[in-house]
């Protein structure tokens, strides 16, 4: 038996808290993408070409639309919940009957709506700067929730674990930063020598930008089911790992 | 009948700290139940474990009959817990978390209303739509009491609510609480103000360094201290003390003498009686009634100075 309205209501409050302060949930990370897409599309836009065709530009802004979905997803989780920790009203949540699959699903959930709000920006203000082909947009809404879901589960992690800003700032700038800005966001991997392409090929975040970018352009650096199904993986990992914290009361029921 | 909390054989470490050793108690349902007890005796932390928000290293709580590690979502309907900490939302304002917090145990509009009649009960409705951040501590604590009372448990459990809060306020309060009491919830209260414990509870158990050195009915536990001192301010310094007096002596000096007289089976019409046979004048007189503090204070072993 599933308690839906508490985990609606949840999931409701946590859309509504990042809603409460758009400039900076939102506008923001758009902003940032801009100003990368003014700097990288001016500067590079004429001397280099990925895929045949296709130019820097409209390579690029797949890339950056991912990595504002994977980034604000995991920021969205990562300081919500540790912020409840820090001022105790994480408390109300763990009195009500909510089950760690419930909360689980609204974080994630909400994490993923801000991720989507935040793609959806970046894609507006990059038509300004390239109209891009849609080749099928449901690759593009698949990989947009997994890429939330993925990030907005590490988001809970890193807060459940962390016992100060720190800690989060640490797992936000060591791990996700590098990792999302290597992963293929600004170039194609096939440019880079051998072995630093099959070490991009460890890197989760390389799936989901390329499968992400072949939804757009209908070009990838590798076949968009192989990367569905290890984004898929990658999701369903975390998502254990992450309700394996929550069952175990990690912290938050000591 | 099935008691509202059983509390059997709860053990729970910190590391190597053993917050609570073997506890076992019950309390009956309808009952004003105190649970008192000196900082970091461990009232909090049974409180926690009950509410699911500690976990316990061995034993069982039940409430209602149910299991709060088994039956964790009907415990959690059943209970409302008001945390000693305050703790708050800086998100939204008082009716925003009432709301939310009804929803999260499953209600939806159909409960506006009484959340309305909490906001009022509770003089709140003014501040009702303001930030909780622009909420003065007392106020905070307030919305506190609301929220653990959105969903109507059966069983309310109260940590220190009434530290840092104004005299008319804990007024208001016991009022409230006395009532909810009145329409059969049960009340489990912690506090430190012992006379608040004695006036409302009518059982009370007493934790100490983690173990329950004593659980009696109020009366009962007067009754372990049942004197009370006379201190009487003498005109002129003592001759001679009678003789049916001399054993209720607790000290004299010049100016002073504090007799320790046994509640029932002393009478004060008789030892004035006696002191004024003896010639002994004296122009001030008080009584100290030292009642549950005395008790408390003999049986945690505290130094009453
Ligand atoms: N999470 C924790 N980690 C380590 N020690 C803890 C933890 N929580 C409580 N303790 C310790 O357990 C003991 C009991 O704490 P508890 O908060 O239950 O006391 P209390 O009876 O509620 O005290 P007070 O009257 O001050 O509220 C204290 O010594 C406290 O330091
Ligand atoms: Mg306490």
């Amino acid at each position: 038996m599933i308690n839906w309205r508490g985990m609606n209501k949840l999931f409701v409050k946590e859309v509504l808290r990042f809603l409460k302060v758009t400039v900076q949930t939102i506008i923001t990370p758009v902003v940032t993408v801009l100003l990368y897409l003014l700097v990288f599309s001016s500067v590079l836009s004429d001397h280099v070409e990925i895929y045949k065709g296709i130019g820097y530009t409209a390579f690029l802004v797949p890339g950056l639309i991912m990595m504002s979905v994977i980034q604000n997803a995991f920021a969205n989780n990562s300081s919500s919940l540790f912020q409840s920790k820090l001022n105790g009203n994480i408390l109300f949540m763990l009195l009500a009957p909510l089950s760690d699959l419930e909360i689980y699903i609204a974080y994630t959930g909400a994490g993923i709506v801000r991720g989507f709000l935040v793609g959806i920006g970046a894609w507006i203000v990059s038509c300004w700067f390239v109209i891009l082909p849609v080749h099928n947009p449901w690759i593009l809404v698949c990989f947009t929730l997994i890429g939330g879901g993925i990030l907005g589960s590490l988001g809970m992690i890193s807060a459940i674990c962390s016992d100060k800003w720190d800690h989060i700032a640490a797992f936000q700038h060591f791990v996700i930063i590098p990792l999302s800005f290597l992963s293929g966001a600004f170039y194609s991997i096939k440019i880079l020598p051998d072995f630093w392409q099959k070490v991009s090929l460890l890197n989760p975040f390389f799936y989901l930008i390329d499968g992400f970018r072949y939804g757009f352009l209908g070009r990838s650096d590798i076949s968009v089911v192989t990367s569905f199904a290890i984004v898929l993986g990658c999701f369903i990992l975390v998502s254990f790992l992450c309700l394996l914290i929550l069952h175990r009361g990690y912290k938050l029921r000591s | 009948m099935i008691p509202a909390v059983s509390v059997s054989n709860i053990h729970k470490k910190f590391g190597d700290f053993q917050a609570l050793c073997s506890i076992d108690f019950n309390i009956e349902d309808g009952l004003f139940f105190g649970l008192l007890g000196p900082n970091g005796a461990g009232k909090s932390t049974l409180i926690n474990i009950m509410a699911g928000l500690a976990r316990a290293d061995m034993g069982t709580i039940h409430v209602m009959g149910n299991d709060v590690r088994a039956d964790w979502r009907k415990t959690r309907r059943t209970l409302g817990i008001v945390p000693q900490e305050l703790a708050y939302d800086p998100f939204f304002t008082a009716r925003e978390m009432l709301r939310l917090q009804s929803g999260y145990f499953g209600k939806g509009k159909e409960n506006h209303a009484w959340i309305d009649e909490l906001l009022d009960r509770l003089g709140l409705t003014d501040k009702a739509d303001e930030n909780m951040l622009q909420l003065s501590g007392g106020m905070k604590k307030r919305v506190l009491i609301a929220q653990a009372l959105v969903h109507k448990p059966r069983v309310l459990v109260l940590d220190e609510p009434t530290a840092g809060v104004d005299v008319e306020l804990r007024k208001t309060l016991w009022k409230f609480i006395r009532q909810l009491h009145g329409k059969g919830h049960t009340i489990l209260l912690t506090t430190h103000y012992l006379e608040e414990a004695e006036a409302l509870c009518d059982r009370i158990a007493i934790l100490d360094h983690g173990k329950l050195i004593a659980n009696d009915t109020t009366e009962a536990l007067l009754e372990l201290c049942p004197y009370r001192f006379l201190n009487l301010s003498l005109s002129s310094p003592l001759a001679n003390i009678p003789e049916l007096i001399q054993k209720k002596v607790v000290s004299f000096d010049n100016s002073e003498i504090v007799l320790r007289l046994h509640r029932t089976k002393d009478s004060i019409g008789s030892v004035l009686d006696a002191l004024n046979s003896a010639d002994i004048s004296f122009h001030d007189l008080h009584i100290n009634e030292p009642g549950l503090e005395q008790v408390f204070l003999s049986l945690t072993g505290a130094k009453d100075d």
